[in-house]
Order: structure tokens, then sequence, then C-alpha cells
């Protein structure tokens, strides 16, 4: 809990769509210029609130994409019976303005000064805080070394995988595709389990912390394994789908 | 004033009939997503206790069976999530803490949930007595599974689910009003759903 300190009221700003990245077929970044923006941390998420001209509104919390100090920019997946997410990904163009309020979240977050091993685990979308925490450990020069073990259904479901293979110097990618793999596929295979943990985490020896991030499903198996190969419970830090980006 | 979204209609608006019982900003969901931080703990009934402390003593504490003695209630409630999900009409079963503080001399104004795994969570004393609150143990007439916070969650319906602390351990019960697990993380110190105080500041 340190580290923390109670913000003032966090209040709607009309951002400006600046950019548009088409990373998957359901999935979009869209990078945002708010005119009032103080600053986030890598792992922090935000609120977006849409209304319609009658005044019907809604409202949904994304993770953060970017990196503290970057442009901000958050990654959206397209949920076939959702409200928000498919606007986000299908309707909306760049000059478009987007309401939004945040940075919001404490607690999945993650700073430079914590020299600890990372063993970050995303399933599916849950990759964004993640992608985030492993470009400001990029920009901020962190030795920190970082393995990340990405689930997904598909090879082309995998967001930002030309970015991802291109972290080196201490971060470790690995995949496990669960529903169909491409030929010649030498990744890992199925959904995760505590062998594949076993064997793609850091020990909890070399005192790591991890960052889980998922649907509930992903996140209840992934961090029961972690603490079963010895992790506290409290060096685990999950963020499950329902908290960011529900339907 | 609100910036209206170029194109955007919604998709998930609620019938008349039941818009009154939809908070701002949320919308109704069939499922029952879950929300936690960290791993789920699992507490064998055998070493579960439910304690009221005050000031570090122990003012009272049940076993589980002994827990299980006490006259229980049946509750049909709404329930509203801050990352704005509602589910209408779940059913559960619990003791009300009003028959736990009955049963214990008690003071205090505040009392902050405490649970296994460490997550805490402050409430008004006012808003988990009166029938307002219950530490329940079943969930649609089964136990109540650990990812949702069984073997006893607290329930609190009026107020943002994360109120409702899963794992719950016992209440310690305070003279001021001080921040718990997501309160200190810039969530609201009291949650009303109606007034959307999601946030500090809301």
């Amino acid at each position: 809990m340190a580290g923390t300190a109670l913000r003032g009221r966090l209040t709607w700003q009309v951002a400006t769509v600046a950019a548009l990245t088409r990373e998957t077929a359901s999935v979009c970044t869209i990078g945002l210029e708010p005119p009032d923006w103080a600053g986030h941390r890598a792992g922090q998420h935000l609120d977006v609130r849409l209304t319609a001209e009658d005044g019907y509104r809604a409202e949904r919390s994304y993770s953060i994409a970017s990196a503290p100090g970057e442009r901000l920019a958050i990654t959206v997946e397209r949920l076939d019976d959702g409200e928000v997410s498919p606007y986000l990904t299908e309707d909306l163009e760049v000059g478009d303005k987007l309401e939004l309020r945040g940075p919001i979240g404490g607690y999945f977050v993650w700073e430079p000064g914590d020299h600890s091993p990372l063993t970050l685990l995303a399933g599916g979308s849950g990759v964004v805080p993640l992608r985030s925490i492993l470009r400001y450990r990029l920009r901020t020069g962190s030795a920190v070394p970082a393995r990340l073990l990405y689930s997904a259904r598909t090879l082309p479901d995998v967001i930002y995988h030309d970015e991802l293979g291109q972290h080196h110097d201490g971060v470790q990618v690995s995949y496990t595709l669960t529903r169909s793999q491409p030929p010649g596929w030498t990744g890992h295979t199925g959904r995760i389990n505590a062998d594949l943990l076993a064997d793609v985490a850091w020990p909890a020896a070399a005192n790591p912390v991890a960052y889980v991030c998922g649907p509930t499903s992903f996140v209840e198996t992934a961090a029961a394994a972690l603490v079963g190969l010895g992790y506290p419970p409290e060096r685990v830090k999950t963020e499950r789908f329902g908290a960011t980006g529900g339907p | 004033m609100s910036h209206i979204s170029r194109g955007f209609r919604g998709r998930r608006r609620v019938p008349d009939a039941e818009a009154g019982r939809l908070p701002p900003g949320q919308y109704l969901t069939e499922g029952f997503p879950v929300l936690s931080a960290g791993p789920t703990p699992h507490t064998p009934l055998a070493n579960w206790t439910f304690s009221i402390t005050r000031s570090g003593a122990t003012k009272g504490s049940w076993s589980w069976p002994e827990f299980q003695a006490l006259p229980a209630e049946n509750v049909t409630v709404d329930i509203h999530c801050v990352t704005r999900w509602s589910k209408f009409d779940t059913g559960w079963r619990g003791v009300s803490v009003d028959t736990l503080l009955d049963r214990v001399e008690h003071d205090g104004r505040y009392v902050m949930a405490f649970c296994d795994g460490g997550y805490t969570t402050n409430l008004p004393l006012d808003d988990v007595t009166g029938g307002k609150a219950w530490v329940a143990f079943d969930y649609d007439g089964q136990a109540l599974a650990p990812e949702h916070g069984g073997p006893a969650r607290l329930l609190v319906p009026h107020l943002y689910f994360w109120k409702s602390a899963k794992w719950v351990r016992g209440l310690d019960l305070r003279d001021t009003d001080q921040p718990g697990f997501w309160e200190t993380y810039g969530y609201h110190m009291y949650g009303d759903p109606w007034r959307e105080q999601r946030y500090a500041g809301d």
C-alpha cells in the first residue's frame, strides 16, 4: 500500500482521437490527446464515456496501453455483445472526440524503483497493461529482468506481436496458443497450467513479483499456480476482466 | 455538459420498467463477473472464524459450526459493481450483521471489514446494521464458491459491491472512518451507486 495517495476529484474531459492502429481483426489501439492529463502509472486504467444524442450514456474502463510519458493510448478488443467496444473499434475516426477521465487504480501498477524480477502473465487482451509496463521498463532503462507468458487463441489474435518481438536485453517473451497453431509452431500449446508456469515463470527463490491479467478463469488458474510454486499471495497482483474492458 | 459521441446509439438500454432499478452508469448482466485483488484464498473451514474486534480486543468470535448455528436469512437483492455491471435478484443466505452485533458489547461509528488475503474495506456502522448487511455463505442455493468470496463474504447490497468484502473474517469497530484496500487507491470512501460515488471526490 506504500506510495499511494488519495487524489482529488477525477473530472471528465474531452480528448481528441489522434491515431487509430489496427492490432488484430478485433483489436484497435486508440491514441488520445486529452487537454489536461497529469500523467499515469504503468498498469493503470481510465474510464471512457459515450453519450448518444438523446442523452443515453454508457461508461467502461480500459487499461492504458502506453507507457508513462508517451502519448496516451488505450487498446480495445471488440466484444460481439458489447456496447462500447464495437463503437471504439469500428465507428471511431481520427479527429473524433472521446470523453474520458483518469488515471485510475494504484494496485496493479509497476514502478521502475521495484527491482524484483517480473513475471508477467497475459490472457488475451489482458496483455494491455503488461505492455505498458514493458514499454515503461524500456523507457526508463530499467535492468529488471522480465518474463512474459502470453496466452492467445491463435497467432493472429496476438496483440503487439511485432513490438513484443523487439524486446531484448532481459525480456523473455513466450506464447501459448490455445485454439490452433500455425504449421511449424514451436511455442507452447493449450491453456496455461502449473507445469507450464513452473517452466516459464521466475522461480519463487528469485523473489519475483507477478502481474496477471486476463479473463477470470485464466487469472484464477495462473494466480493459484504461482502460489503453488511458492509465490507469496501478496506478490501476485491480478486484474480480472470485468475489472477492465467488460462487455 | 456531456459531449455527444458521433454516431453512438447504445445497445444495452434497459426496459422502462427496470430502468429505475439500474443506477447511473451501470449496465445489466446475466453473468456473475469476478473482481478481486490477488489470488483466491482457500481457508479450511476448520480454521475459519468470524470475529468482532475493537482496539485489538476480540469482542466476539464464532467458529464455522457456531456461525452456522446462528439464525440465518434468505435475501434477494440487486447488486452493483463499480466496474459497471449490475445484477438483479441475486439470492443469498447469510447471517445478518445485526445478529452478530447483538451478541457482543460494541460501540464505535465505523467498521473495517477484514478478510483472508489481507483485503479490507471501510463502512459506517449505520450501513451494516438495521437489516442492511449480512455475512453470506450461500449463493443461489449453493455454498458460496471461493472465487465469489466463499466460504463467506460480506453482503452490503446498497453500496458498490467492493464493499461486500470476499473471504470476510470479521469486523473491526472504529471511531473514525479510515480507508480500506481500494479506498486507499482512490476509490470512494462510501460508494453509493445511486450517487455514482466510484472514486474519491465523486
